[in-house]
């Protein structure tokens, strides 16, 4: 997936845009992400429910995909049924 | 990757927030990503190659840089201070362009019929009258977000580029999304075409931190837009600060009690200068940020606490902290090599390398990096055993005076053309005020009498700006030059710190 992809949710607001990934399918609410939002949205599955925040960067274990929230919304999301964590940033006093 | 994402996150988050606040106007999220839309749609139907800033900042500058990013074409913003010869220059290699601000020296230095020229009265009204809810996708054109003209030291200035990718990567690994409580506000009162002024609105709108634009700098209206606006933030090259703390003693002392950080850059910061202010300031926070153009701003930082630390330390190593850079992002990788590429251990001086996604390294003509990614800076240093950069000066001979760049080779050049002068070198000397200024060496030609000091400075004023002006003239009977012929600088200098 090129990163600057902007992916949708299927079941719910959730948007997402690609900063970095591998083999492995992105998916929010247990539904995969496509760059089209479907006509009929689903309903994210009640394991992958927690929701998303705005600005939040989520990642995998090894680091491999990095996304960014650009939209909330219910749905969690995950990459081959694994959880994606927030990624832990420490922060930087602002310099410009 | 887009830049104007940053702004649709803002709009989207919390429109009617005030975002930018200039010359007493008060800008939305919304309003200024509508204006970008609109600006966008004028640059798409221009057909221009570049989007172009001959102006001081105002809100056109923020919709100039993502309406240009929407629209997939690189902005440019301009050096309004350069001599007519220099910007027509300019203006004829990023022609066609849409150009905003002084449409009258446009016109006379660049007649070109392909470019459209607008005030910037007339941009902000056209793209806000062509502003569209609905959302545009940015483009993404050849991916070049930004192209910034060098200082050019010893050829034509060179068009430094930053693609989308070094800016997002930049503001992503510095800057958390919303992070800036709602009465936060940063004074931004660097010009808009360096970097630290284009890095100031990213970072900003993404932190959602508002934005007081300073369009042009006096100390005492830089105090009273920080105490009128309630400032939280502010960034200033060492200059500015100078004089911020001239004006404070003169007894021009509005509120400042919001301000909890200044963050500065830019060029040297005069060791006495810091601890002053760190006394004048008790309760605010100070960052030395260190970075280039090329590395989309700030690579490695010495933050608030580290400037604390060593402001009240007894140990010379601690205290000698304040006249570090810090050290590099989390994000960045920072070697010091010797003249043959070989990395140096700490405490060894050398040329600083950098490598990191946000580092383009780039130039319209070529790429500067290495085959393993690495941008030589030409800024010399070392890294001290607990990983603080020192800076030691540039590599390339730049005198850095007040945030501005000045290469040697203008100065020398008007000065060799007066009959007297055989030789004549121009070189950074120490200055409590500008970090640097320049100091100029002059061998006088056989045969005559040596000219004098004012009439030498009298030409470089009348042929260049003021800032070029020598702060000290020094004449001798030759100039050191090594067995290649090169000139040794670096001795130069010794000569007027004797």
């Amino acid at each position: 997936m090129k990163p600057g992809t902007k992916l949708k949710s299927a079941v719910c607001d959730t948007e997402v845009m690609v900063i970095r990934s591998g083999n492995g399918g992105i998916e929010c609410g247990g539904a995969a992400m496509g760059e089209a939002k479907p006509d009929a949205i689903g309903a994210p599955d009640a394991a992958f429910a927690a929701g998303t925040l705005m600005g939040k960067r989520y990642v995998d274990a090894a680091g491999t995909f990095e996304l960014l929230c650009v939209k909330p919304g219910k749905g969690s999301l995950s990459v081959d049924g694994v959880a994606l964590s927030i990624k832990d940033a420490k922060p930087l006093p602002a310099s410009d | 990757m887009n830049i104007a994402l940053f702004l649709e996150m803002a709009a989207d988050t919390a429109p009617d927030r005030i975002g930018l606040v200039c010359d007493g106007q008060r800008w939305s999220y919304a309003d200024l990503l509508a204006g970008a839309r609109g600006a966008a749609a004028l640059i798409r139907d221009s057909g221009c190659a570049h989007v172009a800033l001959l102006d001081e900042s105002s809100e056109a500058a923020a919709m100039a840089l993502f309406g240009a990013a929407l629209a997939g074409v690189p902005y440019v913003p301009l050096n309004y201070r350069l001599a007519d010869a220099d910007l027509g220059a300019l203006l004829e290699r990023i022609t066609p362009a849409l150009i905003v601000g002084d449409v009258d020296r446009v016109r006379r230095l660049c007649p070109a019929d392909s470019n459209v020229v607008l005030t910037r009265a007339a941009f902000v009204e056209a793209a806000q009258a062509r502003a569209v809810d609905a959302p545009s996708e940015g483009e993404d054109g050849e991916g070049v977000a930004i192209q910034l003209f060098t200082s050019g030291t010893t050829a034509a200035p060179k068009a430094a580029i930053l693609r989308h990718a070094n800016l997002v990567s930049y503001i992503l690994g510095t800057v958390e999304f919303a992070a800036a409580p709602e009465e936060d506000a940063a004074l931004v009162s660097v010009p808009p075409y360096h970097i630290a002024g284009i890095a100031a609105l990213l970072s900003s709108i993404y932190a959602m931190r508002r934005i007081l634009m300073l369009p042009a700098f006096s100390p005492e209206a830089w105090l009273d837009l920080a105490a009128g606006e309630g400032a939280s933030n502010a960034f200033v090259v060492p200059t500015m600060l100078s004089r911020i703390i001239e004006a404070m003693a003169k007894g021009h002392r509005p509120d400042l009690s919001a301000l909890r950080a200044i963050a500065y850059g830019g060029g040297k910061m005069p060791t006495e200068l810091i601890h002053q202010a760190l006394d004048l300031f008790p309760a605010t926070g100070f960052t030395n940020a260190y970075g280039l153009t090329e590395t989309s701003s700030t690579i490695a930082l010495l933050g608030p606490d580290e400037h604390r630390a060593a402001h009240g330390s007894d140990d010379p190593t601690v205290r000698a902290r304040l006249g570090s850079v810090g050290r590099p992002l989390p994000t960045v990788e920072i070697e010091i090599r010797d003249e043959d590429g070989a990395v140096l251990p700490p405490g060894e001086p050398g040329e600083i390398y950098v490598r990191g996604e946000q580092v383009s390294g780039e130039y319209r003509e070529r790429s500067a990096l290495d085959a393993d990614g690495w941008f030589p800076t030409r800024d010399a240093g070392y890294i001290d055993a607990d990983g603080y950069l020192f800076l030691s000066g540039r590599a390339d001979d730049v005198i850095v005076r007040g945030g501005e760049n000045i290469s040697p080779g203008e100065i020398e050049d008007v000065v060799m053309t007066h009959p007297a002068v055989a030789e004549a070198a121009a070189v950074a000397i120490p200055s409590h005020e500008w970090g640097e200024a320049v100091g100029l060496i002059v061998v006088p030609r056989a045969g005559h009498d040596a000219p004098g000091e004012e009439e030498l400075k009298q030409m470089v004023r009348a042929r260049l700006r003021s800032s070029r002006v020598p702060e000290r003239v020094l004449f001798a009977d030759a100039l050191p030059y090594n067995e290649m012929g090169k000139l040794l600088r670096r001795e130069i200098k010794t000569l007027f710190a004797a």
